[in-house]
């Protein structure tokens, strides 16, 4: 038996669930790959949170602005720059790290509420700027088209198949990237910043500068699912990105654990199910206009009050104290 | 001039507002170190409750007075049947740090299902009880109505009683002392806990009242309440969390940016304006303006 390092292990892990993700998506209808596209955004918006709110231990409520900026970078790129998609994309992350970083500078350093915040008036005033540049489009927005499959893959090669394929391998690029990360020296000096900032700063780490490095970090992966959103509604407008974007990220991320990366799949899941279980109870029990317009709202706040309340630390750690009584 | 003079008393009238929202959410800072971002949803609920007694009753000022008492006791309520199960639940490990944060967070999102249930998403319009038409001055109308001038007057009267609440009786005493230090409260037998409740149901009444000076100029429904928030917060950092004095302070500096840069440079630059002195507040003194406290950063 060949003894593997974690790193080849991780790398192998990657390449079995893109395999075994290329095979599914082989066998299952349009909606189902669209619906997939979207788990693999969410997943990765997610894992943006997960990684600044578990693994370094801030809290952000600006991560719509974040992957909005993303997304203008991207779209910007494709509709006047011309350049490929997968580099509008590359750009998309590229820009929102920047931006983070810059950002970071002012804020990463500020301690839970005060960082909650300032990112939720990012949240709130970043959109309104859209309507004060032309180029941006205001309301209306501009469109973000990545183009038909080449045309080698055959004729029966959907968009949908496409947009599945092209948002699963670049959520799974950059998760093998981040899970990379967080198990390098990094990782580990983000985890003691959150356990004990007065240790790690005594044990010589500069706790300031690698917050704001977990802050772009995280800005960027941000930035790339915002690319990836944008593709899959084939448009950006600062109604894409609402404050209830965050909200619902953050929910993604309570439920999922957020001191673990493994579960990020999981969150996005019920971030693409809610709107899907509030629909089948509207169609059931019937309701007026505000009902059905409030109810995905009212589910994803109840699910983060009762994800904090009953699974603070996410179901795998329910599991385990599940196993540990047994 | 008589752009200068708009600019001031905009200025005014959108700092007693904010001054409201941000006095809310210092009094629920001071008493639990939590920022309550479900504020907006209690006050746009209290709004809405203010609303239909206006209809029901004629009368704006039975609205307000029922929307202040309703935001009262809804702010209690939080307080006592939400806010301190959760934190005799979440006890230890790391969720402890954002568990304020997440669970307020959750409570806007219920209030504003629970409004969007009862009332929809439908924008409504709560009419003003004197003219909102501007006064004229020297022969031209600038934009600042009686109704205006009833905001400001409101805000301030609301300040004044909240001052002498807190600086002349025992109660006020007792609500410094539980924010100051709750254990050596605790020991001097202050109610702590109920001091607490107290500090939450009067920012609930300061929301409401927000609510009910602010609808009139805009409109009613379930977010109306979310760009107040984000200005009250921003208007406590500026003035330091931990005072009333600088909250007020904190929302006229804040009103007075915003109404200059916007009448004198550009009418977009509401947002932009405020976020930035948001980060300069930050970047420079931490601490905020009018808190000699320890800084806030790490």
């Amino acid at each position: 038996m060949i003894k593997l390092s974690p790193t080849k292990k991780r790398t192998l892990f990657f390449v079995a669930l893109g395999w075994a993700l290329l095979l599914i998506g082989d066998r299952i209808g349009e909606l189902l790959q669209y619906q997939g596209s979207f788990v693999a955004m969410y997943a990765l918006a997610i894992a943006s949170i997960i990684l600044l709110t578990g693994y370094s231990g801030q809290l952000s409520l600006g991560h719509s602005a974040l992957m909005a900026v993303g997304a203008y970078a991207g779209a910007l790129s494709i509709n006047n720059l011309h350049l490929h998609p997968a580099i509008a994309l590359v750009i998309a992350t590229f820009v929102a790290g920047v931006f983070g970083l810059l950002l970071g500078f002012g804020v990463a350093r500020l301690s839970g509420p005060y960082l909650a915040g300032t990112t939720l008036a990012l949240a709130v005033s970043l959109p309104t700027l859209a309507n004060q540049f032309p180029i941006l489009g205001g309301e209306q927005g501009v469109v973000f088209d990545v183009g038909l499959p080449p045309a080698r893959f055959g004729e029966d090669f959907s968009m949908y198949k496409w947009f599945f394929w092209i948002s699963c391998l670049a959520v799974l690029i950059m998760l093998w990237l981040i899970s990379n990360v967080v198990s390098s020296r990094y990782g580990r000096t983000f985890r003691a910043i959150r356990d004990n900032e007065t240790a790690a700063a005594l044990s010589g780490l500069n706790t300031g500068r690698l917050k704001v490095l977990a802050f772009a970090i995280s800005s960027g992966m941000a930035g790339l699912a915002g690319g990836l959103l944008v593709m899959l509604i084939s448009g950006v407008s600062p109604s894409a990105f609402p404050l209830s974007l965050s909200f619902s990220l953050l929910t993604g991320a309570v439920v999922t654990g957020v001191y673990s990366l493994k579960g990020v799949m999981l969150g996005g899941l019920v971030l693409v199910a809610i709107p899907e279980i509030a629909d089948s109870i509207v169609t059931r029990i019937g309701g007026s206009e505000g009902f059905t317009a409030t109810l995905p709202g009212f589910l994803v706040s109840a699910l983060l009050i009762l994800a904090v309340l009953f699974t603070p630390n996410g179901p795998g750690a329910l599991l385990h104290s599940f196993k540990k009584h047994n | 001039m008589i752009k200068f003079i708009t600019a001031i008393l905009t200025a005014l009238t959108t700092g007693a507002i904010y001054a409201l929202m941000s006095t809310a959410l210092v009094l629920v800072w001071r008493s639990t170190r939590i920022i309550n971002f479900a504020q907006a949803g209690q006050a746009v609920l209290s709004t809405y409750i203010g609303y239909e007694v206006t209809i029901r009753s004629g009368s704006f000022w039975v609205g307000v007075i029922s929307a202040m008492i309703f935001g009262a006791l809804l702010g209690a309520a939080i307080d006592r049947f939400f806010m301190r199960p959760i934190f005799k639940r979440v006890q230890g490990g790391p969720i402890l740090m954002i568990a304020p944060v997440v669970a307020t967070l959750g409570l806007l999102g219920i209030i504003q299902a629970i409004i969007g249930f009862k009332w929809g998403l439908t924008y409504q319009s709560l009419v003003a009880p004197v003219s909102t038409d501007g006064f004229t001055l020297f022969g031209r109308v600038i934009a600042f109505s009686p109704f205006n001038l009833l905001v400001v007057v409101f805000a301030t009267v609301s300040m004044l009683l909240l001052t002498i609440l807190f600086q002349k009786t025992n109660i006020g005493l007792a609500l410094r002392a539980s924010a100051h230090s709750p254990e050596i409260a605790k020991l001097s037998g202050i109610k702590v806990d109920f001091i607490r409740t107290l500090g939450w149901s009067l920012a609930g009444a300061a929301g409401g009242l927000a609510g009910m000076l602010y609808i009139p100029s805009s409109y009613l429904y379930p977010n109306a309440m979310d760009v107040l928030l984000v200005f009250g917060f921003i208007a406590a950092v500026i003035g330091g969390l931990d005072s009333l004095f600088g909250a007020v302070a904190g929302a006229m500096i804040l009103g007075f940016a915003i109404s200059f840069a916007t009448s004198y440079v550009s009418e977009k630059l509401v947002f932009p304006m405020a976020f930035v002195m948001l980060v300069v507040v930050l970047l420079v003194k931490p601490a905020g303006l009018f808190s000699g406290k320890k800084s806030r950063r790490d």
